[in-house]
């Protein structure tokens, strides 16, 4: 730590303990160095927009339309997918079970 | 679920739980719900000082900075830093956890034997035998039998699991009353202990009366530590620590006393005295049991008495103590300043608990890794519950009451004591002695609120000694930490 000095064993402790925590803990999939990522799959989170370490899409768990639906249904991304409640109020509409339908949605053009 | 929200917070920042507090010219805090201790640079300290009482926006905290001459990201990499510590801690963070309870299956480290609950002397102000003695020992064995050390010698070593090392302290009544039996315990344990590969060590707390050239050098032999409870010179010695007939024991002891620290060569020998109305001179005290008589170490405490007793000390009383108490530490400053150690153990005892950083959840050790035997093999919490039948924690033939344990130790957990939660000083007081809470409040899991001021005046004096060595001469710490683990 830059502003603290540690002066006992338990103020070191924390000290180790902050330093550790600086190191970067969350990297892109192609950011070098590469981080250990079973291809195609990710064990940490739904992998979103974000090509594999191969650069493409194919190998995600799921593939981004399932993914954008999620965000249109919950307004988790409220910029970058179809605006349920104002120009596209039925994009999903053809898609009554994403599991099943998610074939169902397309892209949605300016 | 999938892609997560972002959406920037504005968050406000705190003052964490700290006490500072400066020494040398520099800044320090003592971090309380770690018990760690760092010190600040001129950058931090501009920002806990914007800060005070109130909290601020994260913002407002950065334009403080920059106007100070910090940069924007230096200024944002400070408060990141401070946070991660939680010197600053956002205002919706919730309190820190308490320290955890150690687990029920802790292993024992010590053990206390009360090998007599008989005295030759009669002071005046004894816990276990004075106005406010908790014990009752009618009825009950005087001495302790071989039996019953053997097999509080088992029970030690079979509850120690795994340590590589026990202790085993002797205590009375007067400890060498029976030394015959702590002559064959200490062969008994040795033995023991070898079969197992663990390492047993000794203490005994003596009013030194008995001591003989055939003590002394079994003593020292055996390496065996010695307390020896005395008040200092003979005007205060006899004021209190008397025989029953009334008569002073100092001249008894002064030749036994000096003839102990001649010829002990193995372990520190200790001077703990007791202060009490009248015996208050803290300075000519330690002088004379440090110069004149050559002990290593010398500590005191104010005796623990209920209100309104004779001997007790009152405010008055303790605020000189306490006043030559500051005198010996700023003493035992300018030895460490220049690589010596002193010999005034309220000093040294709390500034190895501050290298650790201890964090309690209790006072101390009692009824953890520390039991007290009575003479009849009745197990206690420590040496100052003996004979007292509600604070039993089972027998030596049967082990401990896992029950009665546990109640004892919840109810002297630092978290169940109300007025503790908002000291600073609770990672070493934790609340203070059980025995003392229960001759004062009646309850062992009560704080010791009558010395609370007191407690945290000496904490933060220890403090500053410390943050003072740590700037002057922080070799002497380590040196320090080295030989306390020695002892």
């Amino acid at each position: 730590m830059k502003h603290l000095k540690p002066l006992n064993k338990k103020a070191q402790r924390i000290d180790d303990m902050v330093t550790s925590l600086a190191q970067e803990d969350v990297v892109a999939l192609q950011q070098a160095p590469r981080p250990h990522v079973p291809l195609g799959c990710s064990l940490s989170f739904s992998p979103g927009w974000e090509v594999d370490a191969g650069g493409g899409t194919a190998g995600l768990c799921q593939p981004v339309e399932r993914d954008i639906y999620d965000c249109y249904v919950t307004c988790f991304w409220p910029v970058q997918v179809p605006d349920h409640v104002n120009y596209s109020p039925d994009w999903a509409s053809n898609c009554a079970t994403a599991a099943k339908d998610w074939r169902n949605l397309d892209l949605v053009f300016p | 679920m999938s892609m997560p929200m972002t959406v920037t917070i504005q968050h406000s920042y705190r003052r964490g739980e700290f006490h500072p507090f400066a020494a040398e010219g520099r800044d320090f805090i003592y971090l309380v719900p770690a018990g760690a201790m760092f010190e600040l640079d001129a950058a931090a300290m501009t920002l806990l000082t914007r800060l005070g009482d109130r909290p601020l926006s994260h913002d407002a905290l950065i334009d403080h900075l920059v106007e100070g001459g910090y940069s924007r990201s230096d200024a944002d990499l400070m408060i990141h830093e401070l946070r991660q510590a939680q010197v600053i801690v956002t205002d919706d963070a919730r309190p820190a956890p308490a320290p955890s309870a150690p687990p029920k299956d802790f292993p024992l480290q010590a053990l206390v034997l009360n090998i007599t609950n008989q005295c030759n002397l009669a002071c005046t102000y004894c816990y276990e035998f004075g106005a406010d003695k908790i014990a009752t020992p009618a009825g009950k064995k005087k001495y302790m039998s071989l039996e019953t050390a053997k097999e509080s010698v088992d029970f030690l070593l079979a509850e120690a699991r795994g340590r590589k090392a026990v202790h085993i302290t002797f205590f009375g009544g007067e400890t060498l009353m029976n030394f015959p039996l702590l002559r064959d315990v200490v062969g008994y344990a040795n033995a023991k202990g070898a079969e197992r590969g663990v390492t047993v060590g000794y203490s005994l707390t003596t009013n030194a009366t008995l001591l003989t050239d055939e003590i002394i050098a079994f003593l020292s032999d055996n390496a065996i530590g010695v307390t020896v409870s005395m008040d200092g010179p003979p005007d205060l010695q006899d004021k209190r620590r008397v025989y029953k007939s009334g008569k002073g024991s100092y001249a008894v002891i002064e030749p036994r006393l000096r003839a102990l620290i001649a010829n002990h060569r193995t372990r520190a020998i200790t001077a703990r005295v007791t202060l009490t109305e009248g015996v208050t001179d803290v300075i000519r005290i330690y002088r004379h049991l440090k110069d004149d008589l050559g002990f290593h170490e010398v500590g005191f405490a104010p005796v623990t008495a209920s209100d309104n007793q004779a001997y007790s000390l009152d405010d008055g009383g303790m605020n000189g103590v306490l006043a030559q108490f500051h005198q010996l530490a700023d003493e035992w400053l300018e030895y460490a300043l220049r690589g010596e150690m002193h010999g005034f153990s309220n000093v040294s005892e709390t500034i190895s608990e501050l290298i650790q950083g201890v964090n309690k959840s209790h006072p101390c050790g009692a009824g953890i890794g520390l039991l007290g035997v009575g003479p009849s093999g009745d197990i206690s919490p420590c040496h100052r519950f003996t004979d007292a039948d509600t604070h039993t924690l089972g027998h030596i033939s049967t082990g401990i009451d896992k029950q009665k344990q546990g109640e004892f130790l919840s109810k002297g957990h630092v978290d169940a004591k109300y007025d503790c939660q908002t000291c600073w000083a609770r990672p070493l007081c934790a609340g203070g002695c059980h025995h003392e809470a229960f001759v004062r409040y009646g309850d062992t899991g009560h704080a010791n609120l009558h010395y609370c001021d007191w407690i945290r005046d000496w904490t933060d004096t220890c403090l500053r000694i410390y943050g003072a060595v740590s700037v002057q001469n922080p070799q002497f710490l380590e040196r320090f930490a080295a030989r306390k683990a020695q002892s």
